[in-house]
């Protein structure tokens, strides 16, 4: 297990490491935290001849609040998402859903950037991304461009980015007051990525939903919306009724694949529970 | 015999005390020194080409690029290691009509596992060793995998050297089973599945090869629980005199049985460094441990308990089925687990009717042999889960049932009726201490109280019953070179403190603590000056080292006697020097005293200091032995049984499966406690390791015989997060075999662990319809036996 020998190189700025991406024809790979490059790197799963490192680049960092958005800079570390209090007020589903990520070890080292460049669709962030109708900047040789988390995540591994672009940051929009959250997942172990998990993102006043929006983890080949899910709730209360109904919807929307461990009509059946779990409790705000 | 009686007060008195380790320290400052640390002058690395296919036909191997890559200094197949490597069978003699294919470092002809090293590459770097194995064409022609158990029972032979693809086969039949099940009141029966799983040690398997053509001499540092076992191993098939061949096991990470056994890789790896006369280092990474490490367990037993109107046990009758891989592994088979899972069936209880039949059977999966426990938890889960079995069908508590059935404590010595010897167990005692410690009762009326708003709790029971102490009649009488004695020298320093170089050795367990604990306790020293020395062939005696729970029973006898032999030469110097009677004399706190009154006569440093440079002072002809060897074989009960009983509390999710383990509880009886820290920290271990088979790990094959789950993302091992508070009482019966009385507790975790586990969950599910027979019990099987998926 051991990498095959390739160069590194660690860039001043986001414009040197575009340029060094181009040079080197292809042959190339950002790493932030690493967590997920290097262990392909050492499986010789991946065998770029350049790492380009751009965990240490100023632009890429910090959180601030600018124009209606939570600004999350791409190499913001999933231990910082997890401790920050504007994350915490403006967006509080990555608040509930950065425990769940990983161990701290990896935490310390992960970042946001990465996790949405990567694409698992059993992590966290890029499900919430997609709950949270996050907005993607991406730069490029030719310039910066915007993309919504709904049209970045395309097929396993996939998603709206060219070789050579870089996730530059991540716009969330502000929670509100009728803002109501919840996010759970079902893990064999504490840490481990989950057999499924969901976040709820509302909007809800006198206990009706004005808007929601929910996304899946570990259901497929990228982070699940489930439109029919959230037609199905909106206008209306969250009655034992109503989320009886919503999972019968959800049973007919998800179509979860299975593996060693777990068969898709488990995955089904445990979505379908963790949706009237977080329903249950989305109102309570808990 | 047992003179020993330790007064705990006494100045030295370690035998019996928490005392924390020496070695830790230097191993959490990592400054541990562990195969992998070594780096030796003209050092070189290897690595593996490994089939990927589960069966096949080797067509052809192509090494050609792979040779001719910068870095690489050899690359080996097949017959340039057979030609210098005897081929090694794994049978014991004692074990009727077993067989096995021979086995030789790298396949001539066929792979027999997905994962089987078929190419050895040896490189300047391990990398690039690495390179080099991407660029070996290896053409094989895919044959179909026996995967299934079942199946390869009737499959024609695998083996070109075997007729059938049955390993071992033997029946145990006491008589009067037939009888009993006519005669029963109430009978159960189950079929239970328990999958495969491996050691997963922090330190995966290690080995520096250093051969030295100047001098016909290998010296191997191995990451091993076993040195002598290797250096025997090395030195017959690869026909190196015994005493040329030093095996240096330095720091270990853990082992478990796994690192006790001969692997196709050290053995390529030892003849590489013959054929290169160079050191060559080779660790195993984490995806080759998965595929090339023995897994365990991978038995299927059918079980059936014939009771009375009271409840009474009146016979056992199981069938059990094992798969082993494609070998059976060497020098210690892979025929002993399903050995001890027939002989241990129904331990605990008193019956009189047993019968069982066992299958051993080849398939193309990589080999199971020897881990923690052997065979303990399969006998354990099948027996306990019977009991409970039957004690819903008679409506009876489970402790209930099982007062009613165990062997009375004084009722020994006895002999089982699958032949073992027992020469005093205390079940009656555990199971009364297990009731009281949990608040059985309390905790009853809680899990009904919970019941009603629908959270289901389970307790689970089982008693288990733990082989310690082996005597030859383990490995010995079955032919294997494997030693059953141990030998200790220790040495006086001139400065008065105590060295001890000794043959059982350590892996993390606390072996070095407890042997100096001994020897100081029975010198009357501190116990900071004993050093205590294991794991090299070439400066500690030739003995069995540590494996089947015998470090503290045999290792431990053979300190205590050494040290008592070392102890009686000092006093005899002593008594020339104060010109008093050797008898009258003791040493405490580093003083020869007066026995009788305490008083301080002369510092133990002062007689070293006299007897090593003024001997001229001590009267003619005094020769003073400041140094001792001594042997220890046990005697008397072929092995040393020990006993125990767990319970584990959980909850059950029925919506989705998923088990919350919120408590366990064991009591067991090791015999005298050398050091109770060290004993709670092996049990707590074991349970840890036994929760895992019960609830997480099991290496996962599909059909073609491949294994599916080979990494630490996908293979779960317990993490402390799902682990409970595990509280731990002792009882102390000590064998009377020897002066020390100490038995084995390192597999009494694991024994029982996981049957507890499955008897808590089939109790929460009571009234659901649904009873658990495989492990691990995964949220998937629990939701589909509860009929949800
Ligand atoms: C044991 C373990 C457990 C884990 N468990 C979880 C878990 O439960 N949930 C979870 O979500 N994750 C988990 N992870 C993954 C972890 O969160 C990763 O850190 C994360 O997915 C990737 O972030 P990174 O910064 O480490 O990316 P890297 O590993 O550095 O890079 C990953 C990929 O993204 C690309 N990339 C990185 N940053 C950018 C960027 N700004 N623009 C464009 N491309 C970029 C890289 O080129 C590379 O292809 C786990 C990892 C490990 C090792």
């Amino acid at each position: 297990m051991k990498a095959r020998a390739f160069d590194y190189m660690r860039p001043k700025c986001v414009q040197e490491a575009l340029e060094a991406f181009v040079r080197a024809d292809g042959d190339a790979s950002y790493i932030a935290g690493g967590q997920s490059l290097v262990p392909a790197l050492a499986l010789r799963l991946q065998a770029p001849g350049l790492l380009i490192d751009i965990a240490r680049l100023d632009e890429l960092r910090g959180l601030s609040v600018a124009g209606g958005h939570l600004r999350i800079g791409a190499t913001t570390r999933h231990c910082e998402i997890l401790g920050s209090d504007l994350v915490r007020e403006h967006a509080p589903l990555l608040a509930r859903a950065a425990p769940f990520v990983a161990h701290p070890a990896i935490r310390n080292k992960g970042t946001f950037g990465g996790s949405l460049a990567l694409a698992d669709p059993a992590s966290e962030f890029p499900a919430m991304a997609l709950a949270l109708d996050a907005i993607i900047e991406i730069a490029s040789v030719e310039g910066s461009r915007r993309v919504g988390a709904g049209d970045f995540f395309i097929d396993l591994y996939e998603t709206a980015l060219q070789p050579g672009e870089i996730i530059t940051a991540v716009y969330v929009p502000l929670a509100s007051a009728k803002t109501r959250t919840a996010f759970d997942e079902l893990a064999r172990r504490r840490g481990d990525y989950a057999i499924v998990g969901a976040g709820i993102d509302a909007e809800m006043q006198g206990g009706f939903v004005e808007r929601m929006r929910i996304a899946f983890l570990s259901v497929g080949s990228t982070p699940v919306r489930v439109g029919a899910v959230e037609a199905a709730l909106t206008g209306r209360q969250l009655t034992p009724q109503a989320i009886r109904q919503a999972q019968d919807v959800l049973g007919t929307e998800l179509d979860p694949v299975g593996d060693e461990h777990t068969p898709p009509e488990m995955r089904r059946h445990l979505a379908r529970v963790l949706l009237g779990r977080l329903l249950g409790r989305l109102e309570a705000n808990v | 015999m047992n003179a020993f009686a330790g007064s705990i007060d006494r100045p030295n008195s370690y035998i019996g005390r928490s005392v924390s380790r020496p070695n830790a320290k230097r191993l959490l400052e990592g400054r541990g020194r562990y195969v992998t640390d070594l780096v030796l002058p003209r050092m070189l690395h290897a690595a593996f080409v490994r089939s990927p296919y589960a069966h096949g036909k080797i067509v052809s191997i192509d090494i050609e690029e792979a040779k001719a890559l910068s870095g690489v200094r050899a690359v080996f197949t097949g017959e340039d290691l057979a030609s210098i490597c005897a081929p090694w069978t794994g049978t014991l003699e004692h074990f009727t009509n077993m067989k096995s294919p021979p086995q030789v470092p790298l396949p001539l002809e066929k792979v027999m596992w997905s994962g089987q090293p078929v190419v050895l590459i040896i490189a300047d770097s391990r990398a690039v060793a690495e390179d080099a194995a991407e660029l070996v064409i290896v053409d094989i022609e895919e044959l179909p995998a026996l995967a299934d158990p079942v199946d390869a029972m009737s499959a024609a032979a695998m083996s070109k050297e075997l007729a059938d693809n049955i390993c071992f086969a033997t029946k145990l039949d006491s008589g009067g089973v037939e009888e009993a099940f006519d005669a029963a009141d109430t009978a159960v029966e189950q079929s239970f599945i328990f999958g495969r799983h491996t050691a997963v040690t922090l330190e995966p398997r290690a080995i520096v090869a250093d051969y030295d053509p100047s001098e016909n001499r290998l010296t191997a540092h191995h990451a091993t629980q076993t040195p002598y076992q290797f250096q025997d191993v090395y030195s017959r098939h690869y026909g190196i005199p015994e005493a040329n061949v030093r095996v240096i096991a330095p720091d270990i990470g853990g082992s478990f049985g796994m690192k006790l056994h001969v692997y196709h890789e050290e053995m390529a790896v030892v003849g590489a460094s013959i054929l290169l006369g160079r050191p060559i280092k080779y660790v195993a990474d984490r995806m080759e441990s998965f595929v090339s490490d023995i897994h365990a367990r991978d038995h299927r037993v059918t079980g059936r308990l014939a009771l009375d109107r009271d409840g009474r046990i009146t016979a056992m009758d199981v069938d059990d089925v094992t798969a082993i891989g494609a070998f059976s592994s060497y020098p210690r088979t892979s025929a002993v687990e399903g050995n001890q899972v027939i002989r241990l069936m129904g331990a605990p209880y008193d019956f009189s009717s047993y019968r069982a039949n066992l299958s051993v059977v080849f398939q193309n999966k990589v080999q199971t042999s020897q881990y923690r426990a052997v065979g303990h938890p399969i006998a354990c889960a099948v027996t306990e889960c019977l009991v409970d079995a039957a004690a819903r069908e008679l409506s009876l508590d489970p402790f209930e049932i099982r007062e009613r059935n165990l062997i009375p404590d004084s009722s020994y010595p006895r002999t089982s009726p699958t032949g073992y010897q027992f020469e005093k167990l205390s079940h009656q005692v555990c199971l009364a201490r297990l009731k009281s410690m949990m608040n059985y009762d309390a905790l009853r009326v809680e899990q009904a109280g919970l019941r009603e708003k629908g959270i289901l709790r389970g307790i689970g029971i089982a008693l288990f019953v733990e082989i310690t102490n082996p005597s030859p009649a383990f490995y010995g009488v079955g032919g294997a070179r494997i030693s059953a004695q141990d030998g200790a020298i220790l040495k006086l320093t001139p400065s008065g403190e105590v060295h001890c170089s000794i043959s059982v050795t350590e892996q993390g367990q606390g072996t070095e603590t407890i042997i100096g604990q001994i020897v100081a306790d029975q010198l009357g020293i501190d116990r900071e000056k004993v050093r205590v020395m294991t794991g090299d062939t070439d400066t500690t005696p030739h003995g069995g080292a540590t494996w089947a729970c015998r470090g503290a029973g045999i290792g431990g006898e053979t300190a205590l006697q050494a040290a008592r032999k070392l102890k009686a030469n000092l006093l005899a110097v002593a008594g020339l020097i104060l010109q008093a009677q050797p008898g009258e004399l003791d040493i405490r706190a580093d003083w020869i005293v007066e026995t009788v009154t305490g008083q301080q006569r002369i510092s133990l440093a002062e007689v070293a200091r006299v007897a090593f440079f003024r001997s001229d002072t001590l009267p003619p002809e005094t020769q003073a032995q400041l140094s001792v060897v001594h042997h220890y074989a046990p005697q008397g009960y072929p092995f040393a049984f020990t006993n125990g009983a767990q319970s584990c509390l959980v909850e059950v999710d029925a919506e989705t499966g998923f088990v919350k383990i919120l408590k366990h509880w064991v009591v067991e009886d090791c015999g005298r406690i050398i050091n109770p820290l060290l004993v709670d920290e092996q049990v707590r271990g074991g349970v840890v390791q036994g929760l895992g088979a019960a609830f997480f790990e099991e290496c996962l094959y599909n059909e073609e015989g491949q294994l599916t789950n080979g990494s630490l993302a996908d293979y779960l091992v317990p993490m402390a997060c799902e682990m409970p508070d595990i509280e731990i009482s002792h009882v102390e019966t000590p064998t009377r075999d020897t002066e020390l009385g100490a038995k084995g507790c390192g597999e009494a975790g694991t024994a029982a662990a996981s049957a507890a586990a499955m008897n808590a969950v089939n109790d929460a599910l009571v009234g659901h319809g649904a009873v658990l027979t495989q492990i691990p019990m995964t949220p998937t099987r629990i939701l589909k036996a509860l009929g949800t998926i």
